[in-house]
């Protein structure tokens, strides 16, 4: 009847095995995909094979005859019912964006939207039919190059009547948090430095490994969804509000979920169509989508240019920056489409003491698959941006790359601070970072080694890459997010409940599909409460379990989640108290509350939190006023962001011969504070740093000329394989966040953020002697060997 | 409609298939063995890796009829009696997982390369599960794993 008698020592900062790997390594999982109902049908999707068309017609006559089919859902079926699809995020006021029809209606705006349903008895059935629905299409240009499509050459939407969605500015000046770019311009162009650089960032695809899929069940009082998201509360509310089903008849839940990335923070037309399906037939309806749908029509991340005028003095003090994006948003609006480049636009300045700083974005449209936010959002390409400029000024004055970055970041004794962006840096200690990444690294030796490749013309030379990132994790401030244009909040929900044998359900709005909530969770916990880890369960993603949440993305959960449990677990702490108190007869002042036992001060008398738990269960002695329950809700409203930090350095071997990059060593040294799972920690840096290398040297989404997906599968889209990628040294420094209770900042992003400058940077070096400045990502040895050959474009 | 009779995970099944069923959808959708998934239609990710009569194979690369008369081991099929088998542990050990979709493939993958290679340099273990994408981990705890279980003797 007890709880476990073992008492947990540590447990912030203990490397504990992750408890939902159980499940996880014996098959014994729970994806969306293996949900199966009575009678349950299936759905097929037939998909446009052009980027823009109008629709002029669609016969369902055969499919409806096929075998096994229920039936076939047309745009002209579905033009009342299906609403639009929500967009999020609106950059400015002036903002535009063209209706998101689950189903095209009367044109596709990209090859991979739905025109047609197919609703069958079995997935076979579905997939044969959708082959037997006849569309006619007539073809409409197709505004396709980002900037021909920001220069309106053709337009994506022509109802709009242009192709910029938005365009969003900060200026320091304006704003009040530094000087004129332009003045710090002209100034360096007189006497100092100024370097013009022009980025592009590929258009990438997120890539989980478990497609997504949908089951909706009708069958009951209230519409039940299984949905592989990571936003099963978006997906509720927003379900809701499209389709004008009350919210308070609506369950979702987020089984096991395979990975997301952003990539599954999303509100998509599969899901309203599966909705609409189930509504339609009455039936439990499933559509889990194929890999090529999924690379076709899952929404990309990145894709901008960006152009770059970075001013300093003749000592390399860095004067001004300024930046013009134009970022793709594809043919549509998605939830946080709008903000992904807002996010890095608080972002360029780095860790750096830029005095003056002004960026312009314009969001366009064209007609290829919608981007939206995908691991990092926003923060990559700026990080990318002010870390390749930095070696690109370091390159300029002929000094060390890790010297010109000292000379213009912040100092550890000089938090906190405001930056030029508005934003305040509460901690950091770059320095230290620094110094441990260079002795792991054996700085100075690889240094010296390729100072000796150079000298004897090596064919295989030697590059180093330096990335000294910072980025903005814990979203967010509600307030903040409201001030940006993004229309919901950034607190986080989570409840506890004691159990009467002293066990413990955790409850939380975050919403894991991967980054091990329920290990990490339950250490906080059993820390908190003085409970054994074991007697935890952490409960999520299940709207009619953890009825209040805001999910899983931007590096927030245990920044703003994590913070939330705490806050539940004080709470139950200081409900129990007074009932320690009256059971065991002593002032409640007398109490102190250790180990998981509330114990009388200078006496042996003592309850354990278990024992409370049990006698609140039974009610018998408590005091009438008493509440039957220690179980406590908190909800957390985060203070300010956590700014993780780190240096990482790689080592590149490229062969000048044949354009190809070897990553001979990996050193990263990050600070993401406060640690309260090392293992889960140096995980998720493993991970973000192969996305962030894959992104430097493998992965592009290519459309040819007609707007066609050609890294349509796996064979064409490089994702790395283990072959593909190199160990990594990692290490960590800590310096505790100050704005949450634990010190805590964040981890899912940073490894992407800092390696793909790092890895760009080590290529360029290795072969800057040689007359290269730029290569563009991916730097494929074609790409590497081009520009060796004195055409850095491709 | 074909019959086939197939030992899945130590049990015998006889089953009437469409020709064109694939190995994977016989095994999750009539046998239950939702263990193994799918996650492409190439052939190149690797999640739905099985055994066929010991030896690792991509469930969704093979009919069903193709099984008739074999043995086919999966993820489910791997812990004895409740213990987990050695590479199971050394997955959990070594935190080789984070979301697990790509887990039981990689594990079956990991069994075969050791079957064929009992104590493999971290290159080989490379080379020999780059037919297994996994999107988390960067692989590097997968790699120390499959060390890790070469060195206590996993097969």
């Amino acid at each position: 009847m007890t709880a476990t008698e073992e008492r947990p020592v540590a447990e912030i900062g203990n490397p504990r095995r992750r408890k939902e790997d159980a499940r996880l390594i014996t098959g014994r999982t729970r994806w969306t995909d293996n949900v199966v109902l009575p009678g349950m049908l299936h759905l097929a999707m037939v998909r446009s094979p052009f980027a823009h068309a109008r629709v002029t017609g669609v016969d369902t006559e055969s499919a409806r005859a096929a075998s096994g089919v229920v039936t076939v859902l047309t745009g002209a079926d579905l033009a009342d019912e299906q609403g639009g699809l929500p967009f999020a995020w609106t950059a400015t006021p002036e903002q535009v964006q063209p209706d998101h029809p689950s189903i095209a209606v009367d044109t596709v705006n990209f090859a991979g939207e739905i025109v047609a349903v197919v609703v069958a008895r079995s997935a076979a059935e579905a997939c044969d039919a959708a082959d037997l629905v006849d569309v006619d299409y007539e073809e409409l240009p197709a505004a396709l190059d980002l900037k021909a499509a920001a220069a309106d050459e053709v337009l994506a939407h022509p109802g709009l009547g242009t192709n910029v969605s938005a365009t969003f500015v900060y200026d320091s000046a304006e704003a009040g948090h530094g000087g004129e770019v332009e003045t710090a311009i002209a100034a360096a162009r007189d006497d100092g430095i100024v370097i013009e650089r022009e980025f592009r960032q590929q258009r990438l695809i997120p890539s989980f490994m478990e497609p997504r899929s949908i089951v909706v069940d009708p069958t009951s009082e209230q519409l039940t969804v299984w949905d592989s998201t990571q936003v099963p509360h978006f997906v509720k509310i927003f379900i809701s509000l499209v389709l004008g089903i009350p919210e308070h008849k609506i369950r979702v839940i987020a089984p096991d979920v395979g990975g997301g990335f952003g990539g599954k923070l999303q509100f998509t037309p599969e899901e309203v169509l599966t909705v609409i399906a189930a509504r339609r037939t009455g039936k439990p309806c499933k559509y889990s989508e194929t890999r090529s749908e999924s690379l076709m029509a899952a929404h990309h991340g990145r894709d901008q240019w960006q152009k770059v005028t970075l001013a300093a003095d003749r000592d390399g003090n860095v004067t001004g920056l300024k930046v013009d994006l134009l970022a793709n948003m594809g043919a549509y609006l998605g939830l946080v489409s709008a903000g992904v480049p807002i996010l890095g636009a608080l972002m360029y300045n780095g860790i750096y003491k830029f005095p003056a700083y002004r960026l312009s974005c314009t969001n366009v449209f064209t007609n290829l698959t919608w981007t939206d936010a995908y691991r990092g959002a926003g923060r990559p390409e700026a990080t990318f941006v002010v870390e390749r400029m930095m070696d690109e000024l370091a390159a300029q004055l002929g000094v060390d790359p890790l010297e010109v970055r000292e000379r213009n970041w912040i100092k550890h004794n000089e938090f906190p601070f405001p930056t030029v962006t508005g934003l305040r840096y509460d901690s950091g200690n770059y320095e230290a970072a620094t110094a441990k990444a260079k002795e792991l690294f054996g700085y100075d030796d690889l240094r010296a080694e390729q100072l000796k490749r150079r000298e004897s013309g090596d064919p295989v030379q030697l590059g180093i890459g330096v990335s000294t990132y910072t980025e903005m994790c814990g979203l967010a401030p509600s307030r903040w997010l409201g001030s940006m244009g993004y229309v919901g909040g950034g607190w986080e929900h989570a409840s506890i409940r004691m159990l009467p044998t002293g066990k413990v359900e955790v409850i939380t709005g975050t919403s894991p599909h991967g980054q091990g909530h329920e290990t990490a969770w339950s250490q906080l916990v059993a820390d908190r409460l003085g409970v054994a880890f074991e007697d935890v369960e952490v409960l999520h993603g299940d709207t009619q379990v953890a009825g209040r949440g805001l999910d899983t993305y931007g590096s927030r959960s245990l920044a703003v989640g994590g913070m939330a449990v705490l806050a539940a677990a004080d709470k139950v702490i200081e409900k129990a108290k007074p009932i320690a108190a009256q059971l065991l007869e002593a002032n409640a002042d007398d109490l102190d509350f250790s180990g998981g036992r509330f114990g009388v001060r200078g006496t042996e008398s003592g309850m354990t939190l278990g024992e409370l738990a049990f006698a609140v269960f039974q009610g018998h002695k408590l005091d009438g006023g008493a509440e039957r329950s220690l179980d406590a809700d908190a909800t957390l409203e985060p203070d300010d962001f956590s700014f993780p930090h780190g240096t990482h350095l790689c080592a590149v071997e490229v062969d000048t011969e044949t354009g190809a990059t070897t990553i001979r060593s990996y050193v990263s040294v990050d600070d993401v504070g406060i640690v309260v799972n090392p293992l889960i920690v140096e995980g998720q840096v493993h991970g973000g740093i192969a996305q962030g290398i894959a992104q430097a040297l493998f992965e592009e989404a290519v459309h040819d000329e007609t707007g066609t997906l050609i890294t349509g599968s796996f064979v064409d889209y490089l994702v790395p394989s283990s072959a593909d990628l190199p160990s990594i040294e990692t290490a960590r420094t800590e310096t505790p966040a100050t704005t949450n209770q634990l010190g805590v900042k964040g981890v899912g992003e940073a490894g992407t953020i800092a390696s793909t400058p790092a890895v760009v940077n080590a290529v360029i070096d290795a072969v800057r002697h040689l007359g290269v400045s730029d290569v563009p990502m991916p730097c494929t040895p074609y790409r590497v060997w081009k520009a060796l050959q004195g055409g850095a474009e491709s | 409609m074909t019959r086939i009779t197939v030992q899945v995970d130590g049990s015998s099944y006889t089953d009437d298939v469409e020709p064109r069923t694939l190995l994977v959808h016989y095994l999750r959708e009539q046998l239950g063995k939702t263990g193994t998934v799918v996650g492409c239609d190439t052939g190149n990710c690797g999640v739905c890796t099985v055994h066929l009569d010991g030896r690792s194979v991509k469930s969704c690369s093979l009919f069903a009829v193709q099984a008739d008369g074999h043995e086919v081991t999966t993820i489910e099929g791997l812990a004895t009696n409740g213990q987990l088998h050695p590479m199971q542990q050394a997955f959990h050990e070594n935190h080789a997982l984070q979301c697990g979709y790509c887990t039981p493939g990689m594990i079956m993958q990991s069994l075969d390369l050791l079957a064929d290679n009992p104590n493999p340099t971290e290159e080989e273990i490379r080379l020999g599960l780059e037919g297994n994408l996994c999107r988390c981990t960067g692989y590097q705890n997968i790699v120390r794993a499959v060390q890790a279980a070469a060195a206590g003797g996993a097969q």
